[in-house]
């Protein structure tokens, strides 16, 4: 009989984003297990998928692939897709578009304390503080900013699979060990644990990225980590283990890939987040130390005291930082959607 | 109203699944039976034959959006699709009452299993606290829960799965419904369980005279309890007879071959249980035909064609089929009897 | 119950334990020498000598573990690298403005989000909820500090609805008894100071609110779509029960206890929020005083404060596991 206690709104667990509360969200659903509908009369969530039931259902169809049918079919996650594309492809297509050098000060180009030229034929965003061509600089800062994702994602990604995997997969005491370490980091706001890296890491940019990278670790360690622990009573695991297969085999080859889901979901949304931490970073004052840098977080920062009266300078760099994270976490929660089994809500 | 007026009467109920960029799904096809006061009506048949989206449609407790209804359901000469909203929640809890399938997922989690019993009774019958919860502890021993003055402050997670039923059984009951409708009210239960679950509810039926929809896919539970069978497949009645009549002589071969994959204690045991072959998947959409035509062994083109209506045949006994089966699937009493029932109004099951 | 308290209080010790030992080995990978790290740009001879008395830098590394946490034990977190003031004393002195504004978040992004989120899941699929929820995806991509300026630049300066900065007028002469402004104005009975700190209050805590609010939103949203779906609602709904008791009672008794956790998670978000958020405004809290500390390394501050953080969270989060374990009777009997 017993129903599945609810783990207990566990110690410091924590992290402080959309995306690790989303995680939270999570247990909260594994909270009210119970059985699962056993007839054709399920809650009104439900009914909405009855004339869908004989064509998701079909037979051979691998989760992959049944997520990535339910995606097409996602406005969100096109939306989503084509937001992250673009960015992409101006981030690898800057020297393309953008007319000028970044972070080169155009001579003579009326840059006074008080005024910044509006846009201009040579200009059609006009020109930022330092006298640098805004276009040029928001393109290069998409290129900017998506090194950032990409490099504080693998790190955590990375970093925070193999301690969630070695947790859990072993279990038993490296499991409390490693997630000890975890609680730990996570009762540090994550933009405070970035900046005590970036303290200890020293004052540049790329010390900014491995902060944040770093300070996702514990988000990545956790979230595997509880998928695998789901994952591990499943029949399919019991099955596997039970056909005599070595633990390493069912972990590398059964466990690990069927828990990614959440891993993954969780590193879409990072790759948007990121630029957002860095932003904060810039505005903390950590980060690149040269002030023209083509970055949309600092060209933000910067612009700030001219928002009243030049406030495109801030908003451009704003916006760009909006669309482009909104992008990564409408493909990330379209993706969390099409991969819960679930789903289709 | 008469005595002799069936309590619930649902006549050619129609219930439409539509969302947009899907083709609509016609889950329930021209409905048609009637339950009466103090009898058993058991309504068979497997999953997504439709059978408990008839008993939420009655109740109205399917979603408003993307669902169409028609048809009637008569309570008393009442008609429950037509009522408007507060009308049927005044009803709903007090003329009829329902048992579901999952009790581990039917209780509330969060409050005392006393307090999910005393909500119906203050609501239906303006008890005061103090009285709705000897109430809920009368109740709560009624349906056979030892120590109930103390079960009633626990929580459901605190009771075993049949206990958990009871506890709902209970809560049907809290106001003695006219109508009871118990929706697969074994199925996630124990099979030591479910005989007792069974026993109590048609026990306290026969008590208070009360009417009850029992919807299984299960015809064990059938056999012991009802008085009559209605059959459904693919949205449809197929077959309707009293149990004795329905057991002795089935005549659709839906039907005769439930039973003949059902193991019988007291039949041939050489006698190799033969299975339905295909699934319920394999379904003509809902054209007129005959929807099991393509798991029939007797399927011809007649099946496949034309417009088939219940007919009748032999007393209370309605059917679907146009290829009968003869032969009673290995029976243990060879004379058929007749079923006790007063004879069903209807035996026209066509949508109109 | 006592003893769930009691369990829930034991397993912060060991958290909190590391934290300790993390912040103390962080302290010996900032680069350079430690005591010069810590002092900052106060740094002379003479006080990096002082500090090296202080903290023992130049003796074995357990000894200066032990002079850590008996200074921790004693309830000193330190000493500012830049104001030479103990931070112990900024804090306190500093935290009743954090608190204003972060409580004030709190309950905007509660007030707001929970109705929200549940009635967005009633219309799952219709336009409220479309909006509700692209709305709260809005919310979460925005920088907050930018968020915060442009509250700022269009409702005070712009608009002039309300002040830029600062928790009060300076004019008003208001007598402070608990440093909580809106609470003192109530208990002095000087309505118009309270009202005036009020309105203080509304942009920053709107700006250091919306990002817990899209988060609540969405999370209320979620559970209440699934509870919705469960079947004890369908069976509150076959008793006949009134609306309202369904809505209370049943679905969100249930649908909450996601969002109690999530409430709880907040915390550490508030906290750093303030950081930038307090900056933005210019008030005179925990916040900007990090703030401060952080643009000239002071890392002795900004030890303490994590110290200080993850204290707070810690207690926070028991009290919402305990508010949970009431509501949800499963974990209190586990």
């Amino acid at each position: 009989m017993s129903a599945t206690a609810p783990p207990p709104a566990s110690g410091s667990r924590g992290a402080d984003d959309a995306g690790d509360a989303a995680a939270g969200l999570a247990d909260g659903a594994l909270d009210r297990l119970g059985g699962q509908p056993r007839d054709e009369a399920a809650g009104p969530g439900r009914w909405a998928a009855l004339g869908a039931g004989g064509i998701d259902d079909e037979p051979g169809t691998s989760l992959v692939r049944g997520a990535l049918r339910r995606l097409r079919r996602d406005p969100t996650a096109i939306l989503g897709a084509v937001l992250v594309t673009l960015f992409v492809l101006v981030a690898l297509a800057a020297p393309l578009i953008a007319g000028y050098q970044p972070g080169r000060a155009l001579p003579g180009s009326g840059i006074t304390p008080s005024s910044v030229p509006g846009p201009s034929e040579a200009h059609p965003l006009g020109l930022d503080p330092s006298g640098v061509d805004l276009l040029t600089q928001l393109v290069y800062g998409a290129r900017q900013s998506l090194v950032i994702g990409v490099v504080s994602t693998v790190i955590g990604l990375f970093f925070g699979m193999v301690l969630g995997t070695l947790a859990g997969a072993f279990g038993g005491w490296v499991d409390t060990v490693v997630m000890r370490v975890v609680d730990i980091l996570l009762s540090i706001p994550s933009l405070l644990l970035a900046v005590s890296i970036a303290a200890v890491a020293g004052q540049s940019g790329t010390s900014v990225m491995i902060a944040i990278g770093v300070a996702q670790i514990p988000i990545f360690a956790r979230l595997l980590r509880g998928s695998m622990l789901a994952e591990r009573g499943a029949d399919y695991v019991l099955a596997a283990t039970s056909l005599g297969l070595r633990h390493r085999t069912v972990v590398m080859s059964h466990l690990l890939p069927n828990s990614l889901g959440p891993v993954i979901v969780q590193a879409t949304l990072v790759l948007g987040t990121a630029i957002i931490e860095v932003a904060a970073l810039s505005y903390l004052g950590l980060g690149a130390a040269n002030p023209a840098t083509a970055e949309w977080g600092r060209m933000l920062v910067r612009a700030q005291p001219r928002l009243a009266s030049d406030p495109w300078l801030a908003i451009a760099p704003g916006v760009c930082i909006a669309i482009t994270a909104l992008g990564f976490t409408l493909l990330g929660e379209s993706l969390r959607q099409a991969l819960d089994p679930k789903g289709r809500r | 109203m008469n005595p002799a007026d069936p309590l619930l009467s649902v006549r050619d109920l129609e219930v439409v699944f539509s969302s947009r960029g899907r083709a609509d799904v016609r889950a329930v096809d021209g409905v048609s039976f009637d339950v009466r006061a103090g009898q058993v009506m058991a309504l068979v048949g497997e999953s997504g034959s439709g059978k408990s989206v008839t008993s939420l449609a009655v109740t109205g407790l399917l979603p408003a959006r993307g669902v169409r209804v028609g048809g009637q359901a008569l309570l008393r000469g009442r008609d429950l699709l037509a009522m408007g909203h507060r009308e049927l929640e005044g009803l709903r809890g007090r003329e009829v009452a329902m048992v579901f399938q999952d009790p581990m997922t039917s209780l509330n989690p969060v409050i005392p299993v006393g307090l999910q019993i005393t909500e119906v009774l203050r609501r239906h019958t303006g008890a005061s606290r103090a009285s709705a919860k000897e109430r809920a502890v009368e109740l709560l021993g009624r349906v056979g829960i030892p120590d109930p003055r103390r079960r009633v402050g626990e929580y459901p997670h605190q009771l075993s799965g049949g206990m958990r039923q009871r506890v709902m059984i209970a809560v049907a009951l809290a106001c003695d419904p006219a109508l009871l409708i118990a929706d697969e009210p074994t199925t996630a239960l124990d099979v030591t369980i479910q005989a007792q679950v069974i026993e109590l509810l048609a026990s306290l039926v026969r008590e208070q005279d009360t009417a009850m929809l029992l919807i299984t896919h299960d015809l064990g539970v059938v056999a012991g309890v009802c008085d009559e069978v209605t059959v459904m497949y693919s949205g449809r009645v197929v077959e309707r007879a009293g149990r004795r009549e329905l057991f002795a002589r089935p005549r659709h071969r839906y039907t005769s071959g439930l039973l003949a994959s059902v193991p019988r204690l007291d039949g041939d045991r050489s006698a190799r249980l033969v299975p339905i072959p295909g699934t319920p998947r394999d379904v003509v959409p809902w054209s007129r035909a005959c929807a099991f035509a393509p798991r029939c062994p007797a399927a011809d083109s007649a099946c496949a064609s034309g417009h088939l209506a219940l007919v009748d045949d032999g007393p209370a006994h309605v059917h679907r089929c146009v290829h009968p089966a003869d032969e009673p699937p290995a029976a243990p009493s060879a004379t058929p009897e007749t079923a006790p029932t007063t004879a069903p109004t209807t035996t026209t099951g066509a949508p109109s | 119950m006592i003893r769930f308290v009691v369990r829930r209080l034991l397993l912060v010790v060991p958290v909190l334990a590391g934290l300790v030992l993390l912040l103390f080995a962080w302290t010996r990978a900032l680069p350079g020498d430690p005591a010069r790290a810590l002092l900052g740009q106060r740094a002379t001879p003479s006080g990096i000598a002082a500090i090296n008395e202080l903290y023992g830098f130049d003796r074995p590394l357990l000894v200066q573990l032990g002079i850590y946490v008996r200074q921790l034990a004693t309830g000193n977190l330190g000493t500012s690298g830049f104001t030479g003031e103990p931070v112990v004393d900024s804090f306190v002195s500093r935290f009743p403005a954090t608190i204003e504004l972060g409580l004030s978040a709190l309950v905007f992004a509660v007030v707001v989000g929970v109705p929200l989120g549940y009635f967005a899941a009633r219309r799952n699929g219709r336009w409220l909820d479309s909006l509700t929820v692209g709305g709260s995806l809005l919310g979460v991509v925005i920088p907050v500090f930018f968020l915060a300026y442009l509250l700022k630049i269009v409702f005070a300066q712009w608009l002039g609805w309300l002040p830029t900065d600062g928790r009060q007028d300076v004019r008003i002469n208001a007598t402070h008894v608990t440093d909580f402004y809106v609470l003192d104005g109530l208990l002095t009975g000087e309505l118009d100071a309270a009202l005036n700190a009020l309105k203080h209050l509304v942009l920053p805590a709107l700006a250091l609110g919306t990002i817990p609010l899209a988060i609540i939103v969405r999370i209320t949203r979620a559970s209440v779509i699934e509870v919705l779906g469960d079947d004890f609602v369908r069976t509150a709904r076959a008793k006949g029960l009134a609306q309202r008791t369904i809505r209370v009672r049943h679905v969100m008794r249930n649908a909450l206890l996601p969002v109690i956790t999530t409430i709880g998670l907040q915390t550490g978000l508030l906290l750093s929020g303030a950081v930038l958020t307090e900056s933005v405004f210019a008030i005179n809290g925990i916040g900007s005083y990090l703030f401060t500390a952080i643009s000239q390394l002071d890392y002795a501050v900004l030890q303490g404060y994590i110290l200080f953080i993850a204290l707070t969270y810690a207690l926070v989060n028991l009290v919402v596991d305990v508010l949970y374990g009431v509501i949800d009777p499963r974990v209190r009997l586990s």
